[in-house]
């Protein structure tokens, strides 16, 4: 028993230390065949990297260490390398190193100086590696960036890559991050690029440790989303509250952004204290998730677009900013959604579903899992809606009665549905099911527009209860 | 030349390794017709046998929206995890009949229960069971509702159950009810009862 636990801890112990730490220094290596990254080892003040570990994913290799002699084979060429030299011989020619060649548990070390004149050696084809952020090019693989500002109220800036890109994408106040640890992007060319926009005004490109990062600027909040099979990511501006014009204006929420520019709903009244709610509408599913099949050819992601199209024009006019999480058919996972909606700080969340089983429509609220206690400030990300959970079922409750007003058969209930646990503001997903008969009005405007109205409806009757953040 | 004793040992090895060839092209064989196509696809365990017992399943209504409490009589082994497994077994046959008000695939199948304490326990699906499962909020959350309500008031001490398709954790029944977490008992059957 002792043994074992032993050897459990031992194991353990083996892949806590094999696992990548985000200070550990590594090299990202593209290739046509290959995106892999490797750990980067310094000795006497050079970096080095494992030879036969950089060109395994690469073709056919081998490795034979003999005293002081460390002997390769890619596919067909020969090397020849002694610990400590400097000079080694591939394919029957002499190599210099930038610096001594090293042997470490007959493991083959090679300078990173020295990998532009040595991989070319074995792989007959160039390479672009960028020393200084460790970034190895084979081939001609790199993703090209370019920008797209679209200056209307509000604007948007449409990022577009030469193939689809898969970031680490992160907000906070006025700034938007992408990561790309395993996407070959390269430098759209200028490391600053400016915008002549007064609220999306510029964007910067680093690259460091293997990684390259793109951040985008505003003076407002942003969030992103993907399209165009993630060959685009649309990065628009998040109207949190807007002018509070007038006189008694209270203290303003210093999470909310700068008014807005352009209030243009007649049913806000200047010359009072208003304030625009942000009002995040997910159409559930997107991409290569497709929901439900409702019908051979119909499915539950189609839908649920149309309609939260549909139920932003009707938010809009009755004075919300409305950000849609994806206004295309684009694919989010649902920690992206719900950390789109809580970096907003919406006042309000609300996904769409379809379906093809019961009859009517159904509010769901979530239903909270055991775990997620909240230490102090910090919530638990499996709970995060605790807080706002009274505020969701006064919401979902004044949708059924709106939609009841309209002759929907509708029901509120609780679901273990993500992301509705994981967002911090009121939210509740609704779910339209006509029944298997009326599958045709789940695509007709006339329905879809009737429920659009009586959740708008609901949703501006619960207004003062809105947009208190915790 | 090669020594006597050398070519013997290689000849011998070589009739020890068409053998071992001939002997195990037999066992495959005979693992193949063991087999049946159809044991993948059905559910093998047959219901227990011995004194029958009456319990009260939460049966899904799609049409409804809700779980209605049915009374059973059903065989029930002594054992509190077989006896779980049972009680889901006589649930699914309600679903897996023709016409059923909340129909589950026929493939569909409890591979096992497991009670750990405290008041804690794992219910393993089949990968059937998630995959054929209908898309939608409702019926995906019904199922789950269906499932820990009927466990937790026929095997008592029950507080927290968690779902698992295969052995592995899922994220999703079928698109939509989450599976990634602990259901609360008390908090499914408030749910259940709004």
């Amino acid at each position: 028993m002792t043994k074992k636990a032993l050897a459990i801890l031992l194991a353990t112990l083996t892949l806590l230390s094999a696992a990548p730490s985000a200070d550990e220094k590594h090299i990202s290596v593209y290739s046509p065949v290959a995106i892999y990254t490797l750990p980067v080892l310094d000795r006497d003040g050079q970096e080095y990297v494992g030879l036969l570990e950089l060109l395994e994913p690469l073709g056919r290799v081998s490795s034979e260490s003999q005293g002081r002699r460390w002997r390769l084979r890619y596919n067909a060429i020969d090397a020849e390398f002694v610990a400590g030299k400097t000079r080694g011989r591939i394919h029957g020619r002499d190599f210099d190193f930038t610096a001594p060649f090293l042997i470490e548990d007959s493991r083959g070390l090679v300078p990173l100086s020295s990998l532009s004149a040595l991989l070319p050696r074995f792989l007959g084809t160039p390479v672009n590696f960028r020393e200084s952020a460790r970034r190895l090019f084979v081939g001609d693989v790199g993703i090209q960036i370019s920008f797209q500002l679209d200056a209307s109220n509000p604007p948007r800036l449409a990022l577009n890559f030469s193939a689809p890109v898969n970031p680490a994408i992160s907000t906070e106040p006025g700034r938007l991050r992408m990561v790309f640890k395993r996407d070959p992007v390269v430098s759209p060319g200028s490391q600053s690029i400016s915008f002549d926009n007064k609220v999306i005004t510029h964007a910067s490109y680093s690259e460091n440790n293997g990684d390259a990062e793109l951040d985008v600027a505003a003076n407002q909040s942003l969030m992103a989303s993907f399209s165009n099979d993630r060959k685009t990511i649309m990065i628009s501006t998040i109207m949190v509250s807007a002018t509070p014009s007038g006189v008694g204006t209270g203290p303003q929420n210093p999470a909310q952004a700068p008014p807005a520019a352009n209030m243009a709903s007649s049913n806000v009244n200047v010359n009072v204290n208003v304030h625009r709610i942000l009002a995040v509408v997910d159409p559930a599913h997107g991409g290569d998730e497709r929901g439900a099949a409702l019908t051979d050819m119909l499915a539950e992601k189609n839908v649920t677009l149309g309609f939260a199209r549909l139920l932003r024009h009707e938010l809009e006019i009755r004075g919300f900013a409305v950000a849609l999480l994806r206004d295309g058919d684009s694919s989010l996972t649902l920690d992206q959604r719900a950390a789109a909606a809580n970096g907003a700080r919406a006042g309000i969340y609300i996904s769409l579903h379809a379906a093809s089983q019961g009859s009517g429509a159904r509010v769901y609220t979530a239903l909270l899992p055991v775990e997620g206690t909240s230490k102090g400030i910090f919530h638990a990300w499996n709970a995060a809606q605790a807080p706002a959970l009274p505020v969701s079922r006064i919401v979902s409750a004044a949708i059924v009665a709106e939609m009841q007003k309209r002759a929907f058969p509708v029901r509120a209930s609780s679901a273990s549905l993500r992301p509705l646990n994981n967002v911090f503001m009121p939210a509740v997903a609704v779910e339209l099911a006509p029944g298997a008969d009326g599958i045709a009005d789940l695509i007709s405007a006339n329905y879809q527009q009737r429920a659009a109205s009586a959740i708008a409806d609901a949703v501006v009757s619960v207004r003062d209860r809105l947009g208190v953040q915790p | 030349m090669i020594p006597r004793h050398l070519l013997i040992g290689v000849a011998a090895l070589l009739v020890l390794v068409v053998a071992m060839g001939i002997y195990l092209r037999h066992m495959r064989r005979q693992a193949g017709e063991l087999e049946s196509p159809a044991a993948d696809a059905l559910p093998v365990t047959p219901p227990a046998s011995g004194p029958t017992e009456t319990v009260t399943l939460y049966v899904a209504d799609d049409a409804a929206g809700m779980l209605r409490p049915r009374s059973a009589q059903i065989p029930l082994p002594g054992g509190r995890q077989q006896r779980a497994e049972e009680l889901l077994r006589a649930l699914l046959r309600i679903y897996q009949q023709p016409g059923a008000a909340h129909p589950l695939a026929p493939a569909a199948d409890i591979r096992s229960i497991y009670l750990v304490a405290p008041g804690a326990a794992v219910i393993d699906l089949n990968a059937a069971f998630a995959d054929q499962h209908r898309s939608g909020i409702l019926s995906e959350q019904l199922t789950v509702n269906s499932l820990v309500e009927t466990l937790a008031v026929n095997v008592p001490g029950i507080q927290r159950v968690n779902i698992l398709v295969e052995g592995k954790a899922r994220d999703t029944l079928a698109g939509h009810a989450d599976l990634s977490e602990t259901f609360d008992v008390t908090t499914v059957e408030q749910a259940g009862g709004q």
